[in-house]
């Protein structure tokens, strides 16, 4: 059944588009990441402008992220505070990237800018999360592992400006989070994501969160991330397609809502590898791209109306 | 609003046609042409559309057997400027390196012919007419050899997207006089002002040429929420954001486990 998207100007299929949506759904509701880095290239891959897809994409992220939020909530696994502080960040970090999103596009560059950081983000973060959770996979096959530390010192742990996050049971530098919302706001706006993947790993491994907390923090900051970059797009390009991003929206945050459950039965490690995988596999697809030969070596961008 | 809109063009597209019929109204033989319609709406089921354009050679003289000449019609979308950019690997990696700006290239180009062109009338009046996405003819600030290139990527794109065709033969004469064809818009066809011109050739000279304007517009929830993105792009984003927000509660109260 084909829809017509009055942004994208051209028409889909409706089935295609809710299947999309919920499969990345479900991801989403696993891992606690948006899924922003599946849908956006899915979508550009069924033949949504990119500028549409990007702008799109974080709409319906908004939605996906509420919807996992509030199950997490119920549960008690969302950190506000910490939530608060990584959010301060990545406002201030999304308007820098929108800015240089900009500049990227009038140099023409702004493709390659985006493929680069998806490989580079995606295959570090991927890599380091396979090899860390299998390794916690094989260990707890062996028998009962040794238990961490509870408190490791790096020299992070010297900065000023120490906050109280009760229920990450941390006592760290609020210049942490800080710096990592920046971060991650600045790809959100580059990359079309809520960032969740760079997100959540970081939680987990820099910061040092408990993991039960750290999916339901994520989403909560992503919901403002996303928003923001919305907004921006909305206002900067009128790139946002509400048609589209309403059929994403209603069976992705359905599939998320399964996404939860099936993450909540779940362990960490077992989780935390399947992520890693998803996330690989993206960034070799994104990288052979980028290395074999294209089919048409010309691509075409229209500019303003001359009619 | 849309309205204004749209009787702001009727003028100038006027001016045109009279401009076009008024020089072949007196020659041996003139042109009666209409298309079976003039709107195109694109709505939300929009999947693409077929017109029907048709006309009748008209000739005062006397009734003849003969087909009274020969016809061919071009359908033209409305004109953007088009960046071409090629790719070219650097470092192992295939980067946008060289970029040409053309201007005023068509976004829909459809041609229709009751016989091969090349058969109708001379290659000189062809180019001059622009019959055939290949006799196309965009502006662009370097010299014609360095942009052919990338005039054949906007011609090869066009064409894999359907937005560029030459049908061929498929202008029907039904007696001597009647003609008819039929022209297909995808569903990816832009919005805008379209215009379909009609020649008329008798041996191989161009007789009479008319042209009808022919609109492609969203109608409908798509029309409205295109024009509200575009006129308050900041309100368009807070709503987005709010139907996000309410989606993903909604979603979330219906799955409660209790």
């Amino acid at each position: 059944m084909p829809v017509y998207l009055p942004i994208a100007e051209i028409s889909v299929n409706l089935f295609l588009i809710l299947g999309m949506g919920g499969a990345v759904g479900l991801l989403s509701g696993m891992f606690g990441v948006g899924g922003g880095f599946l849908m956006t290239p899915l979508l550009i891959l069924i033949g949504i402008p990119p500028a549409v897809a990007v702008a799109t994409g974080s709409n319906q992220l908004v939605a996906a992220s509420v919807s996992g939020v509030l199950a997490h909530w119920r549960r008690g696994n969302v950190d506000f505070k910490m939530g608060t502080v990584l959010l301060i960040g990545g406002v201030a970090g999304s308007f820098l990237g929108a800015w240089l999103f900009a500049f990227l596009k009038s140099a023409g560059q702004v493709d390659l800018m985006i493929s680069l950081s998806y490989v580079l983000f995606l295959g570090v973060i991927g890599g380091l999360m396979l090899i860390e959770s299998v390794g916690a996979l094989l260990r707890n096959r062996r028998g009962p592992a040794k238990r961490k530390k509870m408190h490791q010192h790096y020299w992070i742990h010297g900065l000023p400006f120490k906050m109280r996050f009760r229920k990450s049971k941390l006592y760290i530098s609020a210049l942490m989070p800080l710096g990592l919302g920046f971060l991650v706001g600045i790809l959100s706006a580059i990359m079309g994501v809520g960032g969740g993947f760079v997100m959540v790993p970081a939680m987990i491994y820099l910061l040092g969160m408990p993991t039960s907390v750290v999916v339901g923090t994520s989403l909560f900051q992503i919901i403002f991330v996303t928003a923001n970059v919305t907004l921006l797009h909305s206002i900067t390009t009128q790139t946002v397609d509400v048609m589209l991003a309403l059929l994403l929206m209603s069976s992705a945050v359905v599939g998320a809502q399964f996404g939860t459950r099936i993450g909540a039965r779940m362990k960490g490690e077992q989780l935390r590898s399947l992520l890693a995988l998803v996330v690989l596999v993206v960034c070799a697809k994104i990288a052979l791209d980028l290395v074999l030969t294209p089919d048409d070596l010309y691509s075409l961008s229209i500019l303003g109306d001359q009619s | 609003m849309a309205f204004s809109h749209h009787i702001k063009r009727v003028p100038l597209l006027v001016a045109f046609i009279v401009g076009l019929s008024t020089s072949s109204a007196f020659a041996a033989g003139s042109l009666v042409t209409d298309i079976s319609s003039h709107l195109i709406s694109v709505t939300s089921d929009f999947t693409g559309a077929d017109l029907l354009l048709f006309g009748a050679v008209r000739d005062d003289e006397t009734f003849k057997t003969d087909r009274l000449g020969d016809i061919i019609i071009v359908v033209r979308g409305p004109q953007k400027d088009v960046t071409v950019r090629k790719k070219e690997r650097v470092a192992g990696i295939w980067i946008n390196t060289k970029s040409v700006e053309l201007r005023k290239v068509p976004g829909f180009y459809a041609s229709a012919s009751n016989k091969p062109v090349n058969e109708i009338t001379t290659s000189d009046t062809l180019d001059r007419l622009r019959i055939g996405p290949n006799r196309l003819v965009f502006q662009t600030d370097i010299s014609n050899r360095k942009a052919a290139d990338f005039k054949k990527a906007i011609l090869r794109h066009r064409g894999e997207a359907e937005l560029y065709t030459s049908e061929g033969p498929t202008v029907h004469f039904l007696g001597p006089s009647l003609f008819r064809t039929t022209i297909h818009f995808p569903a990816n066809v832009p919005v805008g002002n379209y215009t379909a011109e009609f020649y008329l050739f008798q041996d191989k000279e161009l007789i009479s040429a008319q042209s009808s304007p022919l609109f492609i517009k969203k109608f409908g929830l798509g029309r409205q929420i295109f024009d509200f993105a575009q006129t308050y792009p900041t309100l368009h984003g807070i709503a987005a954001i709010i139907v996000a927000l309410f989606a993903g509660w909604v979603a979330s109260a219906l799955f409660r486990k209790d």
